[in-house]
């Protein structure tokens, strides 16, 4: 049997290099780089990959047409079923999807799909690739703008539909623009482009409305004639520990550290925006949101730690982010857990008191779940602490419109297609579901486009 | 685009704004508050609303020159356009959810301090409208800074004015008035107290003194003023609350005042440099 090639490194900028910047860390394939890769890929018979996928990319028959450099023909393939490719490309968790199914992964290291994905986005010739059904005289509102706003409307407005999506803040995108960082998904050219082609399609993006507030889904389907309503609003709501000290000076969400660099661009002299990070962070939590905040603040000048309460093993962020937080030298202390914020006697931020874990019995999730080991708490000195402990569904909209149900955590309360306990309105997304991935909320949100279509053709 | 359809020096530093955002005007009631965004490269600021016109389609906005944005929203012009104005945010004020019957033989006194006279008048006019007895104390440092006080006037029983300095009514502070009427046989129901944080804090004490349940409406920094980024949380009654969305109206009584203070200042280091780089962008001719 002959040698298999290598997986084809992905070009990075250099660590020490981009710890001070915020251009993104991942430059991408080439043209030779891509096919040479592509040309890894064995077809299997059964595509185990295609099944890990969310929204069940055709990713052997892409990964084909990109081996014998037909760029425009995969992105066409991919077009079939995820609407946003060059952004699930650069932030999907790969290795428990497509790639952690890759039979190649086995004994070596999966075809690099995510990479691939990428790749074709970036380097189709056209923009949007599908074609538009003539306008079918119905309107569907979306309310939202991130990831499953998006790819609902999207396909509602291939279909035919008139769509409009209203996003409550000033920008399209949801956490798409707001989350994730300019590092990781560059807004002005890959996220604008994305969302240039939803446009393009004709969905109208009316910004500044705040469904629940400035317009309720009721005075939206009475008064101004949608037929239909889905809610992608996603899970906006931040998380705190419930220890004392966290509304001292200094403590911040990683919702309000992120929004403000991220949206507000706060790291660009030429805005207004204030951020504070002082010289030393400590970010609390494991996830993707953690990863993004401690990354931001090291770009902003500051040493970061990663405080968490389980290991590296169960950090939940994808394993890149993690990886390439290390190369940039963020600090991990693992089996810690915050028990209280202490002051300096002016109501900033101090030193974040600790205790030490240890991991016993797996918990409901299958993770061994950490236990404090008693009498080993110590201080942390720290300027700066941000909270990254997952977010919760907003509740303005449910609050406001009769018949929604939601959970006990606050989703929305819907079937496997998204229609909620209110017909003619359907979610789907972080705002069912809680915080998830880009890419469930991109299945969720073109899931319930059918079920509109269908609750519309009715 | 919001554009501003009229523009009103209301003291050297304060000025007043008509605002064209026809859905905001639709929905806003008393106790609500908005987010100018200038321009592109501006920050979200929150802005009480001091008036609406649903015919119209317009909100008015009372801004102060404090830091670098909100002397860039005063530099706006009549015709000229606001690149985001969102809202209305937060709860209306509680009396809007009570029914008349409710109401009926209150006796409501605000007290208002600075720029937190404008957001008083549509409540006061609310109330003004449903019947309700509403006397408005209304505290600046001197008469040149005294605003609303005509508007005001128009919509309630009994307006005080009161002056630091003396130079025009009551000399003294808003509180040390309330406490005169109140010695006097006046009897209040409700106090809401809008201004300065030291100021409701400060009005909060007296109306515990004088065993009157008093509203105040916090004015804390955020950011995207749906409960998203936190920035705004106050602890009120032991517990975090977010005053964008459970706000920005509180009982007086339950609020950590001073906290409150201390998160409100917690980006002045970094906004005084922004001021002085901002001048320095003037001066290069934007």
């Amino acid at each position: 049997m002959t040698e298999r090639i290598p997986r084809v490194a992905c070009r990075e900028q250099d660590p020490k290099l981009r710890a001070h910047n915020f251009e993104e860390v991942c430059l991408g394939y080439d043209r030779q780089e891509a096919m040479l890769e592509a040309s890894r890929c064995l077809h299997c018979k059964n595509p185990r990959c295609v099944g890990a996928c969310p929204v069940g990319v055709k990713i052997p028959e892409f990964i084909a047409e990109v081996k014998s450099g037909n760029i425009d023909r995969a992105a066409a393939i991919i077009a079939e079923d995820s609407s946003l490719p060059s952004v699930c490309g650069r932030v999907c968790p790969q290795e428990t999807q497509c790639e952690g199914s890759c039979i190649l992964g086995v004994k070596g290291e999966p075809v690099a799909i995510g990479k691939l994905e990428r790749f074709v986005a970036d380097n189709r010739s056209g923009d949007s690739v599908s074609a538009r059904a003539a306008l079918n005289g119905k309107k569907v509102a979306v309310i939202g703008s991130g990831p499953a706003g998006l790819a609902c409307a999207s396909d509602l407005a291939k279909w035919g539909y008139e769509v409009t999506i209203f996003e409550a803040l000033h920008k399209a995108g949801g956490v798409l623009e707001y989350g994730i960082p300019e590092f990781r998904l560059p807004k002005d050219t890959v996220l604008k482009r994305a969302i240039d082609e939803v446009r393009s399609l004709g969905v109208r993006i009316e910004t500044n409305v705040i469904v629940g507030r400035t317009v309720t889904i009721d005075q939206l389907m009475d008064n101004e004639g949608f037929n239909a309503v889905f809610i992608g609003t996603g899970a906006g709501l931040p998380k705190f520990m419930g220890i004392p000290g966290e509304n001292l000076c200094g403590v911040f969400s990683a919702n309000e550290f992120l929004t403000r660099n991220n949206l507000m661009k706060a790291y660009r002299d030429d805005y207004l925006t204030p951020i504070h990070t002082g010289s030393k962070v400590c970010v609390v939590g494991g996830g993707n949101v953690a990863m993004d905040a401690a990354r931001t603040a090291l770009r902003l000048g500051a040493e970061v730690h990663i405080v968490y309460r389980r290991t590296e093993a169960e950090l939940p962020a994808r394993k890149e982010e993690v990886h390439h937080a290390l190369e940039e030298g963020i600090v991990f202390d693992m089996l810690t857990n915050p028990v209280e914020i202490l002051g300096d006697g002016n109501g900033w931020v101090k030193s974040l008191k600790c205790i030490r874990m240890e991991l016993g019995e797996p918990d409901e999730s299958g993770r061994r779940s950490p236990v404090p080991v008693e009498g080993s708490e110590f201080e942390i000195a720290t300027d700066t602490v941000i909270m990254a402990l997952g977010t919760a569904p907003n509740p303005l909209i449910s609050k406001t419109t009769n018949g929604l149900e939601t959970t006990r955590r606050g989703g929305l309360v819907a079937d496997e297609n998204g229609a909620t306990t209110r017909p003619g309105i359907f979610a789907g997304g972080d705002a069912v579901t809680g915080a998830a991935t880009v890419i469930l909320a991109m299945g969720a949100g073109r899931t319930a486009a059918k079920a509109i279509d269908d609750y519309l053709k009715k | 685009m919001y554009r501003i359809l009229s523009k009103e020096m209301l003291t050297p530093n304060i000025c007043r704004m008509e605002v064209s955002a026809p859905r905001l005007a639709a929905a806003a009631q008393p106790g609500q508050f908005l987010i100018v965004r200038a321009d592109e490269k501006g920050e979200r600021i929150p802005l009480t609303i001091s008036d609406y016109d649903r015919d119209k389609g317009s909100v008015t906005i009372v801004t102060q020159k404090i830091g670098a944005s909100s002397s860039d929203i005063v530099s706006y012009e009549t015709g000229e356009e606001f690149c985001d104005v969102v809202g209305p945010l937060g709860l209306p004020s509680d009396f809007v959810n009570r029914r008349d019957d409710e109401l009926s033989g209150s006796r409501y006194v605000f007290i208002a301090g600075g720029l937190g006279t404008a957001p008083v008048y549509p409540q006061v006019k609310w109330l003004h409208q449903h019947g309700i007895a509403v006397d408005v104390i209304i505290g600046a440092r001197n008469k040149d800074l005294l605003i609303y006080t005509k508007e005001i006037e128009s919509v309630c029983d009994n307006l005080y004015i009161c002056t630091d300095d003396g130079s025009q009514g009551f000399q003294g502070v808003g509180t040390a008035m309330l406490e005169k009427l109140v010695s006097e046989g006046i009897k209040y129901t409700q106090a809401v107290a809008i201004g300065p944080m030291i100021m409701m804090k400060f009005a909060t004490m007296a109306c515990k003194k004088l065993g009157i349940p008093v509203t105040v409406s916090l004015n804390t920094l955020m950011v995207d003023g749906t409960g998203m980024c936190g920035a705004c949380r106050v602890t009120v009654e032991g517990k975090i609350r977010f005053a964008c969305v459970e706000g920005p109206e509180f009982n007086g009584y339950d609020v950590d005042f001073d906290e409150a203070m201390r998160r409100q200042g917690q980006y002045r280091a970094e906004e005084t440099e922004a001021v002085e780089h901002h001048k320095c962008r003037i001066g290069r001719g934007k």
